[in-house]
């Protein structure tokens, strides 16, 4: 096995034993990604004198003190609308082309203290808007497993990096299954934590009562470790939350627990082999003493709906910043007033799927039409959280698909945005009630990976990875 | 009928003709899709914002980190597509 096919638990063991260094395996790292990314094109940017410093820094560091952590020395690659302080960070965006961050967001900093190596910036859908990173305003990241297929998006270029072995593992963000439907394309692991449960400080907003940042992984394991790195109240992040620490230090018992499985969920537009294979993926756990029952979330059906409504009018509002003024594309120098910067800098610098949810947002929450539709949603929202709520009263964990269907072929539904936003079907209610959720592979079709979501209550995170573990083990 | 030229202004953006009837016919058929929320009487239910159930969070009233560090008042300044010493440029606002 080469060093960067390496899990975040192999090779902390490795590194701990002294069996191979921080140097070397980022080497390893950047020596697949100069053979391998050509083809794949999981990312925007490299840090390779960046990355090998701070790994030389590692080892120095281990051989005076034994006592680092599980992440130390491990490179990790971050989806481009992260923060990392010196570095590029354009979220695929021509508007944000040569921008530069100055200063680190809350989960880097986390990440660089507990000695996380950062290899780079990897490709997604613009502002993170997409299913497939082909709004990416640079170039598609591919699949892969099939380099004609999209390795799903927004977060498709952390997912591919971490299934290209280009990186150990990586960061991406999730606002309507930008994680997980990646996840489940690329064939690895995905979560999408409680709302609050990981800052956002230093994450580009895109609609913020639904954004959260999350790992991708090879294994569960490595998701809990860096989730457990990552999460906690922060300061600058006032919707930040502990997870509370009964919940965490529940003992978990596959025989105690109760899995939900929605029949909203299993329906109609379910690709038949994903189907056999997620419910093969729970018959397992069944079969390991677990409890199985179909429940339902009757307002599933209008969570789409409901999301296409929030969403957009939180882009209009947050992506409002992106002005010709303060950073990134300007037509400042081609303008005659201040309007005219507004304008061109925006249409020019702006793809197509931002401009269109930012002036469906801009309606949805214009006079007149507030009422009907965005105050309309947000009471949706709240029906769709009780569905959630009751349903957590019943069972402890929700299974279901991560997308109706494995990877698609480059150009299926990029020009038909209603089309594309189904793929987001099983995944948007899971943020409109900002429970957490875990994508994991359950099998393949046609050589493609299926993805199964694990869905748990809020701050549910430890029985949602019990759960996992308990399936991965016994795969 | 949405009106994707006013639309556009209130969002700041310049609009080509061939981009007004694409997007005309985008964002219709959107609006149309998520007019199924009519569907579902909301009469007695209270809307949503976020999911945390925190209230008015307040922080003490001193700067951060972030806002005493030189070094990333400049790299800030850096980003300025326009600007003439420590300050940002803005095409005159008053005539």
């Amino acid at each position: 096995m080469r060093l960067n096919e390496l899990t975040i638990a192999q090779a902390a063991r490795g590194l701990k034993r002294k069996e191979l260094s921080s140097v070397e395996l980022t080497q390893t790292v950047f020596e697949q990604i100069k053979k391998r990314d050509l083809k794949v094109k999981a990312f925007l940017s490299l840090d390779e004198k960046g990355a090998l410093s701070s790994a030389k820094e590692i080892d120095e560091k281990r051989a005076h003190e034994d006592i680092l952590g599980g992440l130390a020395g491990i490179p990790v690659a971050i989806k481009d609308n992260i923060l990392v302080r010196g570095l590029k960070c354009s979220a695929a965006s021509k508007i944000l082309e040569n921008y530069v961050a100055p200063y680190d967001a809350t989960v880097i900093s986390k990440l660089k203290e507990a000695g996380a190596v950062i290899i780079g910036k990897t490709n997604m859908d613009e502002f993170a808007m997409g299913s497939s990173t082909e709004n990416s305003a640079f170039f598609a990241t591919k699949n892969p497993y099939d380099l004609q297929r999209v390795p799903g998006g927004s977060s498709g270029g952390s997912a591919a990096a971490v299934a290209a072995n280009e990186t150990i593992y990586a960061l991406g963000s999730d606002t309507g299954g930008s994680i997980r439907q990646p996840a489940s394309f690329c064939g690895v692991v995905g979560l999408k934590p409680t709302y609050g449960a990981v800052s956002r400080f230093g994450l580009m907003a895109m609609a913020s009562s639904l954004d959260q940042i999350g790992p991708i992984t090879k294994t569960v394991g490595d998701c809990q470790t860096v989730f457990d790195a990552i999460n906690g109240k922060d300061k600058l992040d006032s919707t930040s939350v502990d997870l509370k620490k009964e919940i965490r230090n529940t003992k978990f018992e596959i025989k105690n627990l109760r899995i939900g499985m929605p029949k909203e969920y299993f329906a109609q537009g379910l690709d038949e082999h994903v189907d056999k294979l997620v419910k093969e993926a729970i018959k397992k756990l069944e079969n390991l003493g677990a409890r199985v029952k179909e429940i339902n979330l009757p307002y599933s059906e209008y969570a789409l709906a409901c999301y296409y409504i929030i969403m957009p009018s939180e882009v209009s509002a947050n992506l409002a910043r992106y002005d010709g003024i303060k950073y990134g594309y300007s037509e400042f120098d081609k303008a005659g007033d201040l309007m005219e910067v507004y304008l061109g800098s925006r249409h020019h610098g702006f793809g197509a799927e931002p401009r269109r949810r930012i002036m469906l947002g801009t309606y949805t929450l214009s006079a007149g039409y507030y009422d009907a539709y965005y105050l309309k949603a947000q009471k949706v929202r709240t029906l769709i959280e009780q569905d959630f709520e009751k349903a957590f009263k019943e069972v402890d964990v929700i299974m279901t698909p991560v997308s109706p269907t494995p990877a698609f072929k480059f150009g299926e539904k990029i020009d038909d945005p209603l089309k594309m936003y189904l793929s987001d079907i099983y995944t948007v209610s899971i943020n409109l009630a900002g429970v957490p959720a875990l994508s994991m592979p359950c099998g393949r079709v046609g050589g493609l990976p299926v993805g199964l979501q694990i869905v748990g209550p809020q701050m549910g995170e430890p029985l949602i990875f019990g759960t996992a573990l308990a399936l991965e083990q016994n795969s | 009928m949405i009106d994707v030229k006013h639309i556009a202004k209130l969002a700041r953006f310049g609009l080509t003709e061939k981009e007004e009837e694409k997007f005309k016919k985008e964002l219709s058929a959107i609006l149309d899709f998520v007019a199924k929320l009519n569907e579902i009487d909301t009469k007695n239910i209270e809307p949503t914002a976020q999911v945390t159930g925190t209230i008015n969070v307040f922080g003490n009233d001193e700067t951060n980190l972030i806002c005493e560090d030189k070094q990333i008042k400049e790299d800030i300044l850096k980003n300025a597509p326009a600007k003439e010493g420590r300050y940002f440029k803005v095409k005159r606002v008053l005539e």
